[in-house]
């Protein structure tokens, strides 16, 4: 009893709560000192719009169990939202940039009040439903309602008109950068914050049973509806630092496909642990980003990617890394390193060999008449002739059975890295 | 036990010509029952008799088909049971209801949150809070689960997860406990363990338990009402109910000869 009060009185110290925030801050903050390119700017900005958005999908999905289908709305509501008041100079003259992401927000919010009024009396199936269909409905809005969504070529206005914020006027991208920065920040550990809360843990708890919940004096729908309506809000700041960065709405900012993308953000993070969606959506900006330059099929791998999480690791990635915090509290970690490398060193060349057959099959079908020549991993092919072919073919095969060769292996390291000492 | 029960004045639990039908089978078939503030009683009967029934109508799990539950004078029509809750009713169930999930710990915080006054707050922290970890820890410590408390709750044994139902009842504070068959499953030692439990825990407070093992029963209860086929047969103090030819007929006889 006295050592867990110890402990207990150890575990509200502050320090280690405020550390790792403080390094991701440090990191956020370096980047671009690394990367100063603009389209490494570009990319991360993408990157932290998607880490908001999908931290507040979260809060829905992980911590409050309501699976949506049509949470691009409150992020494109907010940025539609904030686009017009751009374009209202009267307004817009009078208030500084950073500010307007609140807008944003607050129509997320005001849309999700709306909805959610509605559509958080039951969780499951039922909710699920009434996101898709809503989602549908707005999105199909966009195309009706002209004046508010711009038809199909959206509403365009200028982030430039703002009150001059310290003598900044956010012409340049790395100005952007540090605004939507400043807003990551402030929005994650909102979005912690919360999750500590009262309603935040009843959030959970409605999460795992609902009925037990009322049972102990609270309304589950309350519970999911106060969730809903805090998720709304922090997608429409997402959608504000979308107009600020890109200046330009669309229907495709509404629409399921959106969507769609950020539920698998979610999930291929892993829904499970607050960092999660984090990691989801760095993982999926640099492959939207970075492999859609290389290949036209990068939807193909991430859809693989996805289907492969989904099945093996249900916990997503964060719930992969999680998996090894035992063996890393009790300081085994070394010991994988080993059974590990015989496994997915050639687990991943062997990989990308099949990922080339398939580029090999779609240049083969795809390309112009005559054109026989593919640049593979800086190394030119003839798609007709049978080496390229044979080559990756046998280090497919290769790569892949020493892989499973190993598995039998890195599954016993794994096994032995937890177990307890003494315990087996 | 100190004090008569029927000098503790005024009900604290009526109920009035309940009935509930689940189709065309009418389970409940018109219960009368008044329990008094501070009483221990107990519900018993054969399996299938609808007790668990009975108290899934008086806590709104199922909506009664006919009749009153009124909570210290309050009739509970239309309440949700969340509502019914925070009038000061607190339940456990047969079939373990728990957060799964979430550590033990937090199982038995979330319990304590709406009493404690936080009800829908997102500006406090609950970690924060001496008061609330501290008054998790006594029910913890109660209920001898504080060298559990980090573990999810999903994976106790199900003793454990018996005595975390009971902790998760009880934690609220509500002045009125349901308990539906705490012991059951249980072993000897563990049966003599939650039922002092039970004792200290419903101390002044109004206790209604649905029991099978009349060892617990009649240590424990004030009064007992036997219910059958959806019927209240018989109620009153151990002794009344024991020697009732009627319920000696219908239930008691048999299960006494099982105890023995
Ligand atoms: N939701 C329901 N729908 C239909 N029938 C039900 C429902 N709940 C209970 N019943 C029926 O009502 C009857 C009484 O069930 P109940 O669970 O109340 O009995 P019990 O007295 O608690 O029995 P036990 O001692 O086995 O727990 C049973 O015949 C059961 O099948
Ligand atoms: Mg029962």
């Amino acid at each position: 009893m006295t050592d867990l009060t110890q402990t207990t009185a150890a575990r509200s110290s502050i320090m280690p709560q405020v550390l790792p925030w403080v390094i991701a801050l440090g990191f956020l903050l370096v980047m671009p000192l690394i990367f100063t390119s603009n389209s490494a700017l570009t990319i991360m900005n993408q990157m932290a719009m998607t880490i908001i958005f999908a931290l507040a999908y979260n809060m829905l999905l992980g911590q409050g169990g309501m699976l949506s289908f049509g949470h691009a709305v409150y992020m494109g509501v907010g940025g539609f939202a904030c686009v017009h008041i751009m374009n209202w100079d009267a307004f817009f003259g009078l208030i500084p940039l950073p500010v307007l992401p609140i807008f944003g927000g607050l129509f997320g919010m005001g849309l999700a009040l709306i909805v959610g009024a509605f559509s958080t009396r039951k969780a499951g199936t039922v909710f699920a439903m009434i996101s898709l269909g809503v989602g549908e409905l707005i999105a199909a809005c966009s195309v009706i309602i002209v004046v508010f969504f711009g038809g199909e070529e959206g509403i365009s206005g200028d982030r430039t008109y703002g009150l001059p914020f310290f003598g900044i006027e956010f012409l340049r991208q790395i100005e952007v950068y540090y605004l939507v920065v400043f807003w990551l920040m402030v929005s994650a550990v909102l979005m912690y914050l919360w999750s500590r809360t009262p309603m935040g843990r009843m959030a959970n708890a409605v999460r795992d049973n609902p009925e037990r919940a009322e049972f102990l004096g609270y309304s589950a729908r309350w519970v999911r509806f106060y969730s809903f309506v805090a998720s709304g809000f922090f997608a429409g700041i997402a959608g504000g630092l979308f107009a600020i960065n890109y200046e330009i709405l669309t229907e495709e900012n509404l629409n399921l496909t959106q969507s769609g993308a950020i539920l698998l953000v979610t999930f291929l993070g892993g829904a499970g642990f607050f960092f999660g969606p984090i990691i989801g959506a760095i993982v999926f900006t640099l492959l939207q980003t970075v492999l859609s330059l290389e290949t036209e099929l990068w939807q193909l791998y991430v859809g693989a990617l996805f289907v492969a999480t989904v099945m093996f690791f249900p916990g997503g990635l964060a719930g992969l890394l999680m998996l090894h915090a035992p063996a890393a509290k009790m300081g085994r970690l070394s010991h994988l390193a080993g059974p590990y490398a015989k496994v997915l060193f050639p687990g991943i060349i062997g990989t990308l060999a099949l990922c080339c057959l398939i580029e090999l099959t779609f240049h083969l079908r795809h390309a112009s008449i005559g054109d026989h020549e593919m640049v593979l991993f800086w190394t030119t092919f003839n798609t007709h002739s049978p080496v390229p072919w044979l080559l990756f073919g046998a280090i497919a095969a290769g790569g892949l059975w020493l892989a499973k060769r190993g598995a039998p292996d890195m599954a016993e390291a794994f096994h032995e890295a937890n177990v307890m000492k003494g315990a087996a | 036990m100190n004090m008569a029960p029927q000098l503790v004045g005024y009900p604290a639990l009526e109920l009035e010509n309940l009935h509930k039908s689940f189709g065309k089978a009418e389970i409940i078939r018109g219960v009368d029952l008044s329990v008094a503030a501070g009483e221990r009683h107990a519900i018993i009967g054969p399996n299938g008799a609808g007790k668990s029934t009975l108290f899934n109508l008086i806590t709104a799990r199922f909506p009664a088909t006919e009749g009153k539950v009124r909570l210290h004078g309050t009739d509970l029509a239309g309440m949700a049971p969340y509502e019914i809750n925070r009038l000061g009713l607190s339940r456990s169930f047969q079939i373990t209801n728990i957060f799964p999930r979430m550590s033990v710990f937090e199982n038995v915080r979330c319990a304590l949150l709406w009493s404690m006054g936080y009800k829908y707050s997102f500006w406090k922290i609950v970690s924060r809070s001496r008061a609330l970890t501290e008054a998790a820890e006594d029910i913890l410590d109660q209920i001898n689960l504080l060298n559990r408390r980090e573990l999810p709750a999903g994976v106790l044994s199900y003793a454990e997860q018996r005595a975390l139902e009971i902790g998760i009842t009880i934690a609220g504070g509500a002045d009125v406990i349901m308990l539906d068959e705490p012991t059951a499953g249980m072993s000897h030692s563990e049966t003599d363990y939650i039922v002092d439990l039970i004792r200290k825990v419903t101390e002044n407070k109004t206790l209604i338990m649905v029991e099978h093992d009349m060892g617990v029963v009649f240590g424990l209860a004030d009064r007992i009402s036997v219910l059958v086929y959806g019927e209240i047969i018989a109620s009153g103090t151990p002794e009344d109910v024991r020697a009732d030819p009627k319920v000696q007929e219908a239930y008691l006889g048999a299960a006494l000869e099982e105890e023995h």
